[in-house]
């Protein structure tokens, strides 16, 4: 049960107050904020306490959001539902920034009364949300962005991102009702790669967190087949022959598909609600199927002059061809942190099987042999577009009946680093 | 007419620089911006265009949620409500439900167009209206909302009845002395049955609201039945609501209770993190008789819990994580295999990197040790200096069992030559020689020689206290403590000074030769110079001390090396499931400030209980949270009834100065008062009573109450409860008079007590009496001559004169 709920801006601004059961004053937002930057460091603790009230807040897109409540609810429940209704809000606004609930905030208090009522959750679905929010758009052209667009306010920014590419997946939902036939749905694989390798060069752990994200702009849209690879397995006793297996360990789907073709053909069957759902999840412990993308070959050294030398070789084991592009001139550039003491090195792209070398000077004051010892370890970031570490692939997409108009669909895999160390 | 052209204009002017009053607003002072909404609220002309009306009411309901008091342009508000325009409506209503409770009389005006919208054929705009009418929560209006709320249970849009159903919560929570209207509850009850899973759960909500005070809704058979039935219906939000009602269900026979069991089967992996730990709720409570079929469900959740706690969601993670900590308190062995998946990420906050370390430390076995010792030497030069410090501390903990490497590693930390980690090393080889003896050959190695790299006073309290228990093996302590008593002067931390006196005394006593000269020196300052009481306090008990010779200097000081209490720590034993089932799924596992990060910041071993987990069953009444405050020493006379507080015992009691000296100089008379008989008889202890008044706990046996002593390492040797029900003052409040015979642990007073000194001192005195035997200090003192009652008070009573 939610008693009160609050968007604050990273800077404590508020931007959505709304309180629902009246049992306590509008002086907590400021309470919370004292206790979040009364803190040190700038991840406070997910629950928080003053007097009888908890705060339950979590952080997306710089901001906060928070739960208050009185009494002691599942914490799992309150974050999930904080967690939907981020994604919500981003469903509805496009992406999730200050700047985009401060404009948005009409639509986001009327969401939250069809989603919250009385503290109890009431729907989080998009499709039921739809009625409601999409009456109310037909009846009356709308305080959306949209509304605010045609004041000439911020038709810089929707235009901005109609021309990067990447966002094409970041607008309202509800502008598919607006412009008309232009119904596309995007199938994203995604997977985060945790890995450690020791100093040694032995991989010592490599986990992946995968799943497969539907974002659907399509109006009406009854049945999606997805064809997953056939060799697709779950757990270790599932393992089919010799072939290049593709296998997770766990494996769970939302509750929404439908798994009646999955055990024979690898198909995943679902009716898409309008917005983003994550369609299913997987894990993988240590047994990735490929070596892991990346392997640095550090060497340490002191010079004469109480210098400290870092020799990093980065090596990129993907196979060529997995970039097409062609590599130009790396704007590689440097960057000391001292507020870290931390070194970036920032690489904007390396292609697959290629090599980079750099070598690090640093002064370091009253450097001894010991201090040797601090160096490291080395955490890469990465994003790797057309990949999946586990290999898992999108046989096909089908969308039935097939739909009026030009529909597109679209499949996009990418695996991010989660976290990605190798020890020197 | 001029003043409408102007007026005019500035419309244009607002009209063409929209952009920039909407972005100047929040910026304005708040008067301004009222005074400009009003104008256009008011001015027909934007009256008359919707879009206009509408954006101006945008922008009223912006510096609402920005702050800005805008409950003045209530009355302009309600006119704006009544409009086709749903949008316009919606905007209105959050106003006006923010605002009602400050304006009930113009509230009113609103409650015939919210009635009228009852009746309105859209099933939105009912159930638009109905929600808000309940929202305005003025109890003046309940009238009002009766009627359409009555009307709107049957109607025969679901989305009506889902918010009817709810209304009547409100409505009952408005009026909460009223009467039960059992025909709305009977209603209610019926509409379990509903065909919408939103409006059953909303059932279920409303009636445990409404019938709070018999203890929630009533869950039968036939309606456990039908919601287990039904929970595939709902989503996840009301899967988790009905998962928690049904707890309250005791299944009749057990081949019901297994059919229900194998119905949740299905919620226990559920990929959505709320809906498995209800399920897990729900198994805990209904069979704790059945630790099997708890230990199957336990293994079963491994799986989706483990994948929680890889979600992207950090804060997911994190509760997952505190939950899986609740899990290995009883099944230590569950996710060792798994160790890997709490390794820390690179870039993960500094809490959820600290909870995992202390899920490593769990879950270290022979043969994942040199894995997990590994990665956690990586951590310990982390940059965040907290997250080095519990790595430190970790690596410490897991020296109990595997003292060889760790200490390898600790002493390899040692050459970094940085302060913090030299800090937290040195504090966790104290730790850790506390616990393990054997240890110390190699800790009194290591520890030359760091006392350059030393800054904070933890650290060097804890290097003092080695070199003091330590001193005639580590070659340098004199020299050490030479450099100490040097810089005495600028010293600024008290916890160091009254560590430094303790360790030249029994370094002095080991090797006196080389430190008598800079005892004498270190007393001197500290007797004559030192402002500080606690200090010249101290140094004087000391001095007098060293005066009865060096024998009874050598019974004082030189006490354990360990901890008494060894054997049974190592190996900690795995508690039944009972003990934290209440607690799971719920905040508190998120909120424990964990034992271990509180490492870094006390003082010295032997005021902590290492052990802080009670091995006997505690009632839940008793616990030794750290955000309980106890009452202690109050005169009961003269306390006004205060709301119920749980009974709990807290590690550093709060006691002012003043109330401390209050109640010393009181003892005695209300010792004289009960009986005189046993001051003579408890020589040895001292006597300590506390006034306690609590709510009745009678639930709370002695049993109880003396393992919850226990866990703060007081025994107890005589104990009483009285129970006077004075109701006729008090009113429901009973009052609990205990008597507290305490037998102190015979720990060697060469303890400052204020290990932390933050902390004031009055109390750290009182644990100063409290930790240090009155045997021993009577012996050594004034041998013979007097009772420990009267040391006690003299000693405090000098504090306190002086001070």
């Amino acid at each position: 049960m939610i008693s009160q709920l609050f968007i604050l801006s990273s800077k404590g601004d508020h931007l959505i107050y709304k309180d629902f059961r009246g049992e306590a004053g509008i002086d907590v937002v400021s309470v919370f904020y004292e206790k979040v930057t009364a803190l040190p460091g700038d991840q406070p603790p997910v629950v928080m306490s003053h007097k009888d009230l908890h705060y339950v807040h979590i952080r997306q897109g710089g901001l906060y959001w928070v739960a208050t409540t009185t009494q002691d609810s599942s914490p799992f429940t309150i974050i999930e539902f904080l967690n939907r209704l981020a994604a919500l809000v981003k469903d509805y606004c496009g992406s999730l920034s200050e700047k985009s609930v401060q404009m948005n905030f009409a639509l986001i208090y009327e969401l939250l009364d069809e989603v919250v009522d009385y503290g109890y959750v009431q729907t989080t679905s998009s499709d039921v949300l739809k009625n409601f929010i999409q009456t109310e758009a037909v009846s009356s052209k709308p305080f959306s962005l949209f509304d605010l667009s045609n004041v000439g306010l911020f038709g810089a920014e929707t235009q901005q991102s109609k021309v990067a590419p990447s966002s094409a997946a970041t607008r309202p939902i509800q502008s598919s009702r607006e412009q008309g036939g232009k119904s596309q749905i995007f199938v994203d694989v995604i997977e985060r790669l945790s890995v450690v390798i020791g100093s040694n060069g032995v991989v010592m752990k490599a986990d992946v967190e995968g799943e497969i994200r539907v974002k659907c702009y399509m109006p009406s849209c009854s049945e999606m087949r997805i064809g997953l690879n056939e060799e697709f397995s779950i757990g270790k006793s599932q393992l089919r022959g010799y072939g290049a297996a593709v296998r997770v360990d766990e494996c769970s789907f939302h509750q929404a598909v439908r798994l009646d073709e999955f055990d024979n053909h690898r198909i995943l069957r679902l009716c898409p609600s309008q917005g983003e759902q994550t369609v299913m999840q997987y894990q993988l412990s240590d047994d990735l199927p490929t070596p892991p993308p990346f392997r640095l070959f550090p060497t340490i050294e002191r010079d004469n002059g109480g210098r400290l030398l870092i020799y990093l070789k980065l090596r990129c084991d993907l196979p060529p061809k997995s970039f097409s592009q062609e590599l130009s001139s790396p704007e590689q550039s440097c960057e000391l942190k001292p507020q870290n003491r931390s070194v970036v090195w920032t690489v904007p792209r390396c292609t697959g099987g290629t090599q980079l070398s750099a070598v690090f000077k640093l002064e370091v004051p009253g450097l001894s042999s010991a201090s040797m010892l601090e160096v490291g370890p080395v955490g890469l970031t990465f994003e790797l577009p057309k990949v999946t570490a586990t290999g898992l692939q999108i046989r096909f997409l089908r969308l039935s009946p097939v739909q009026p108009g030009p529909s597109q669909r679209w499949v996009r895999y990418v695996t991010h680093s989660d976290s990605y160390i190798v020890r020197i | 007419m001029e003043e409408e052209e102007e007026e005019e204009e500035e419309e244009e002017k607002r009209k063409c620089c929209g952009v920039l009053s909407v972005v100047i607003m929040p910026y304005l002072g708040s008067e301004d911006t009222v005074r400009e909404l009003r104008r256009a609220l008011t001015n027909p002309n934007v009256q008359s265009d919707l879009l206009r009306y509408r954006n101006t009411i945008l922008k009223v309901i912006r510096a609402m949620s920005q702050g800005v008091d805008v409950s003045s342009l209530f009355s302009e508000m309600v006119k704006a409500c009544a409009t086709v325009d749903v949008v316009q409506k919606k905007l209105v209503y959050v106003f006006l439900c923010s605002y009602a409770t400050l304006n009930p009389e113009l509230s009113l005006l609103v409650i015939n167009t919210l009635r009228k919208d009852c009746q309105d054929p859209n099933p939105m705009v009912r159930s638009l209206a109905l929600r808000n009418m309940t929202n305005l929560r003025l109890p003046s209006l309940v009238e009002y909302v009766e009627q359409p709320l009555t009307a709107g249970l049957r109607d025969r849009a679901a989305c009506v009845r889902r918010v009817a159903v709810l209304g009547w919560a409100k409505l009952y929570n408005l009026q909460t002395h009223s009467d039960i209207d059992a025909a709305v509850v009977n209603e209610l009850y019926s509409l379990l049955r509903d065909t919408d899973p939103v409006v059953m759960v909303n059932c279920l909500r409303a009636l445990d609201e409404i019938l709070k005070e018999e203890g929630g809704v009533a869950i039968n058979k036939p309606i456990a039945h039908h919601l287990l039935n039904r929970l595939k219906e709902c989503d996840i939000w009301g899967q988790c609501e009905v998962l928690r009602i049904l707890q309250r269900y005791r299944p009749q026979s057990e081949d019901e209770l297994f059919d229900i069991l194998s119905l949740l089967d299905a919620s226990l992996v559920s990929p959505h993190p709320p809906v498995m730990a209800a399920t897990l709720s729900l198994f805990l409570s209904l069979c704790p008789a059945l630790p099997t079929v708890t230990l199957a469900a336990l293994e079963r959740v491994r799986a989706p819990l483990l994948a929680t706690c890889g979600s992207a969601s950090r804060e997911m993670m994190f509760a997952a994580i505190c939950h899986i900590q609740l899990l290995l308190r009883s099944l230590p062995g569950l996710m060792g295999a798994h160790y890997k998946r709490f390794f820390c990420g690179y870039a993960e906050p500094a809490y959820i990197k600290q909870r995992k370390m202390q899920v490593l430390m769990e879950l270290v076995n022979d043969d994942n040790v040199a894995m997990i010792l590994d990665e956690l030497k990586g951590y310990c030069t982390d940059v965040n200096t907290d997250t080095s410090q519990a790595a430190i501390s970790a690596i410490g903990r897991i020296g109990r069992s595997y003292s060889d490497r760790c200490l390898e590693i600790l002493t390899g930390l040692l050459g970094l030559k940085q302060d913090h980690i030299t800090s937290a090393v040195v504090q966790t080889m104290r730790d850790l020689v506390w616990v393990c003896p054997q240890c110390s050959d190699t800790v009194c190695l290591a520890v030359e020689g760091c006392e350059e790299t030393l800054q904070d006073s933890q650290g060097r309290q804890a290097l003092l206290w080695l070199l003091g228990v330590y001193g005639e093996r580590v070659s340098s302590a004199p020299y050490t403590l030479e450099v100490f008593i040097d810089g005495v002067r600028s010293e600024t931390s008290l916890g160091v000074k009254m560590e430094l006196l303790t360790a030249t005394v029994r370094v002095l006593l080991c090797r006196p030769a080389e430190t008598q000269d800079m005892l004498g020196r270190l007393l001197h300052y500290c007797i004559e110079e030192e402002t500080n009481m606690s200090v010249r306090d101290q140094a004087l008990l000391y001095y007098r001390l060293l005066h009865c010779g060096i024998e009874e200097t050598r019974k004082v000081l030189q006490g354990r090396r360990s901890d008494p209490s060894l054997g049974v720590l190592i190996g900690r034993p795995a508690e039944p499931v009972g003990q934290w089932a209440c607690s799971f799924n719920t905040l508190a596992p998120l909120k424990q400030v964990a034992v271990e990060t509180e490492s870094t910041s006390r003082g010295s071993p032997e005021h902590v209980t290492f052990d802080r987990k009670p091995n006997t069953d505690l009632s839940d009444t008793l616990n030794c949270g750290q955000d309980e405050t106890v009452h202690s020493g109050s005169d009961p006379d003269v306390l006004p009834p205060s709301p119920v507080v749980p009974l709990s015992l807290s590690l550093s009691p709060a006691l002012s100065p003043a109330e401390f000296e209050r109640l010393w100089l009181q003892r005695p008379h209300v010792l004289s008062e009960q009986d005189s008989v046993k001051t003579e008889e408890e020589e040895d202890y001292l006597c300590m009573e506390e006034r306690v008044r609590c709510p009745e706990i009678l639930h709370c046996s002695t049993q109880s109450l003396q393992a919850a002593m226990q866990l703060v390492n007081i025994q107890m040797l005589a104990f009483t409860l009285l129970f006077h029900t004075n109701r006729s003052r008090l009113g429901k409040y009973g009052l609990v008079s205990t008597k507290l015979t305490l037998h102190l642990q015979d720990v060697s007073p060469q303890y400052d007590c204020t290990g932390n000194h933050r902390r004031p001192r009055a109390s750290s005195l009182l644990r100063l009496l409290l930790a240090r035997s009155p045997a021993t200090m009577s012996g050594a003192l004034n041998p013979g001559s007097d009772t420990v009652h009267g040391h006690g008070r003299r000693l405090a009573e000098m504090s306190f004169t002086t001070a």
